[in-house]
């Protein structure tokens, strides 16, 4: 009796147990690792918001392997996690083939926009808008009249990004001049602060006073160069005005964070669709903290923010590099 | 006289490195405070304890067959051929471009010239390095490892400028057709009721593997070809007195090398992901080395050693899904198996040869 007793209340804790793991989410990371100073960490910084405020629990892996896409979709589906979180456009194709086998999980992606699929919620941010105003703040700081931009790897996504600047600073400035360059062309120039220093230096050359740095790892060294050559630098994704208080006008805030938090938040609840965060949703916005307010004139602040409402309004129109792969207002 | 009996060269040497790599990664497994055990053991199932492991373990392992037999082959010309990740990436180039400029009737005959396509994509990016090699003396490690970084580059030019398809965000070609799709383990070996290898992407290619193995042992053991291979390898000069031309036998031995490298583009591109993206290689070019290296340049040894790496792989997978280990150190569990299998093989060899050497004196 008393076995028959233990044997049933260790099948209660299991299935307890079982019926905990239901509940928890999964976040997969994309291949540049969790501590990329980047779009991954965001994710990450989400996530242990989360984790912190409620207590919960969840499972991540970090991508090594392209084969690893769909084993971890599926692996993660299969043992019941739920919402399964993904982070990048690499994980289009590999979900497009799983998410119809798991009708009963929900599977959240960042960067992706074009799926179709009712269990799956797509996260889109309108880089462009967000740098469309930083792109005006960096024409409005510039005295030389001639502003940087440094992307990363040489990819649809950063033209995207150097394209809403170029027209921001230019709807500022007709006249003025953007100079434009990548790190490199494989993913070592996501993380390459040496080359984005000597970058940095060679835009200074050409006059520019402001750069603005899209290239994850890489920004790191861009901003250090532009601190020490005494130019001002744009961050991008997170708010890197700490890093070099007074010397970095603003960051190209993209809130990848807030997008894993909520979905995490949600739960199995979440609601599915295609959701582009844009300047309304605050998804992409600018930083002003204590670390910049002195290098942000009333001015700026006015003209930024009115320049947000029409964007939102619709009165203004940051055209997108995707509409036709070129960009009105810079040659890559 | 030999100084140990072969069984203790062939078995016993890897299986006692194998036994001091898992012993090491058991204490670094402790020190960040995980149970060693439990990770071995899920390693273990989840590689190899269902046929769904399997089917990955498989899938990494015809890579690293197709990447170790190239390095064995450079190896036997005494030929230190360190690209083949560049030349996996254009062989995956000459796959992409087969597959999706031509409609073909059937996944057979697409394979055929798959594998075709492939072979001189990456024999012709060998070429070059192996020309540098026997007619300038250009160091064949500088000239091929040079050549990864222009593969790298021009993949990149290739993906993001020509191949795209319009208006897609990611960098990496169209889905190949249906009618080139491999047919996978799942759709080979799956009965109605019994679905085995499920969603695995172990392909048909595994056994295009088997049967490389296969040609290359006859290659260099059985044909003229291949015994002026290893006279070269063993002895430059002596393959000269021979008659043997050293320009003829570098550059044949790094064409073959170079096809061998960009085959195995049929199993990651055309079997796996059925489109070429920017980072299909994933260092099975390098890990073709180690490979080369544990399997004593033997086909033989080659298959057994890619097998290990494939459940490295596999099992490293299931690690970092069930566990908080983080993945830099199932990197450094797969270094150590490297590192004790490769690097330190006198480590065990001398010590155990002593001790076969005093087993004979006293039986004497």
């Amino acid at each position: 009796m008393t076995l028959m007793k233990s044997l049933m209340g260790a099948a209660a804790a299991v299935a307890l147990t079982a019926g905990a793991a239901l509940a928890e989410p999964a976040l997969i990371f994309d291949l540049g690792g969790k501590f990329d100073k980047s779009f991954n960490e965001a994710a990450h910084n989400g996530a242990s918001r989360w984790a912190e405020e409620t207590g919960g629990t969840y499972r991540e892996i970090e991508m090594q392997s392209e084969a690893q896409r769909e084993q971890a979709l599926r692996r993660f589906a299969e043992a019941g996690s739920n919402p399964i979180i993904t982070m990048g456009f690499g994980m289009a194709d590999p979900l497009s083939a799983v998410v119809a086998d798991y009708p009963d999980t929900t599977f959240v992606v960042v960067d992706v926009t074009w799926l179709d699929a009712p269990n799956l919620r797509q996260v889109g941010f309108a880089e462009h808008e967000g740098s469309y105003l930083v792109g005006m703040m960096a024409a409005m700081a510039s005295k030389s009249g001639t502003v940087g931009f440094i992307g990363g790897m040489d990819v649809p996504l950063i033209r995207h990004f150097g394209c809403g600047y170029a027209q921001g600073a230019k709807a500022v400035n007709p006249d003025i001049n953007v100079v434009a360059n990548m790190t490199g062309t494989t993913p070592a120039a996501w993380n390459d602060p040496v080359k984005g220093s000597e970058l940095t230096k060679a835009q200074i050359s050409q006059g520019a006073d402001v750069v603005y740095a899209a290239a994850g790892g890489t920004g790191v060294g861009v901003l250090q160069t532009a601190a020490d050559e005494g130019i001002l630098s744009i961050g991008v994704d997170s708010n890197q005005n700490h890093l070099h208080p007074g010397k970095v006008l603003t960051s190209m805030l993209k809130r990848v964070d807030v997008a894993v938090y909520e979905a995490m938040s949600a739960g199995e609840n979440v609601e599915t669709g295609v959701f582009v965060m844009g300047l309304a949703e605050d998804g992409v916005g600018y930083a002003v903290d204590d670390n910049n307010a002195p290098l942000v004139s009333d001015d700026m602040k006015a003209a930024v923010d009115k320049a947000r409402q029409d964007i939102i309004d619709g009165n203004v129109n940051v055209v997108s590099y995707y509409e036709n792969d070129s960009c009105p207002a810079l040659q890559f | 006289m030999e100084k140990m009996p072969k069984w203790a060269d062939v078995v016993l040497i890897p299986v006692i490195s194998l036994l001091l790599a898992t012993i090491l990664s058991a204490i670094v497994i402790l020190a960040i405070g995980e149970d060693p055990i439990e990770a071995v053991s899920l390693m273990v199932t989840g590689a190899l304890g269902s046929t769904y492991g399997w089917g990955y373990t498989l899938y990494y392992a015809t890579n690293f067959i197709f990447t170790g037999l190239a390095v064995a082959v450079a190896f036997h010309a005494r030929l230190f051929n360190i690209g083949g990740e560049g030349q996996a990436m254009l062989g995956g180039l000459g796959v992409a471009i087969v597959c999706l400029s031509v409609q073909w009737p059937h996944w057979s005959i697409a394979l055929l010239a798959a594998c075709a396509a492939s072979m001189i994509f990456g024999a012709a990016w060998a070429a070059i390095p192996a020309y540098l090699q026997a007619k300038r003396g250009s160091h064949i490690v500088i000239t091929t490892i040079m050549f990864n970084f222009i593969a790298a580059a021009l993949l990149n030019y290739m993906l993001v400028n020509v191949m795209r398809p319009q208006g897609s965000q990611d960098p990496a070609t169209a889905r190949f057709p249906e009618a080139v799709h491999l047919p996978t383990f799942q759709s080979m070996f799956s009965t109605a009721e019994n679905v085995m290898f499920r969603g695995a992407p172990a392909n048909i290619s595994f056994f295009v593997a088997l049967i490389a193995c296969v040609v290359v042992w006859a290659l260099i053991w059985r044909t003229r070809l291949g015994y002026e291979i290893r006279a070269y390898g063993h002895s430059e000069t002596g393959a000269v007195y021979a008659g043997i031309s050293p320009v003829k036998i570098t550059v044949v031995a790094m064409l073959i090398s170079g096809a061998l490298a960009g085959l195995m583009a049929i199993n990651n591109v055309m079997g796996e992901a059925e489109r070429l993206v920017l980072n299909s290689t994933e260092g099975a070019g390098f890990i073709g080395i180690a490979v080369a290296l544990m399997g004593r340049s033997h086909p033989f040894g080659v298959f057994l050693a890619a097998i290990l790496f494939g459940f490295l792989y596999q099992g490293g997978a299931e690690l970092a899904l069930w566990t908080s280990i983080p993945r830099e150190l199932i990197v450094v569990i797969q270094a150590l198996v490297i590192l004790f299998t490769g690097a330190l093989d006198n480590m065990v060899r001398m010590p155990l040869e002593k001790l076969f050497l005093s087993f004979r004196k006293g039986s004497a």
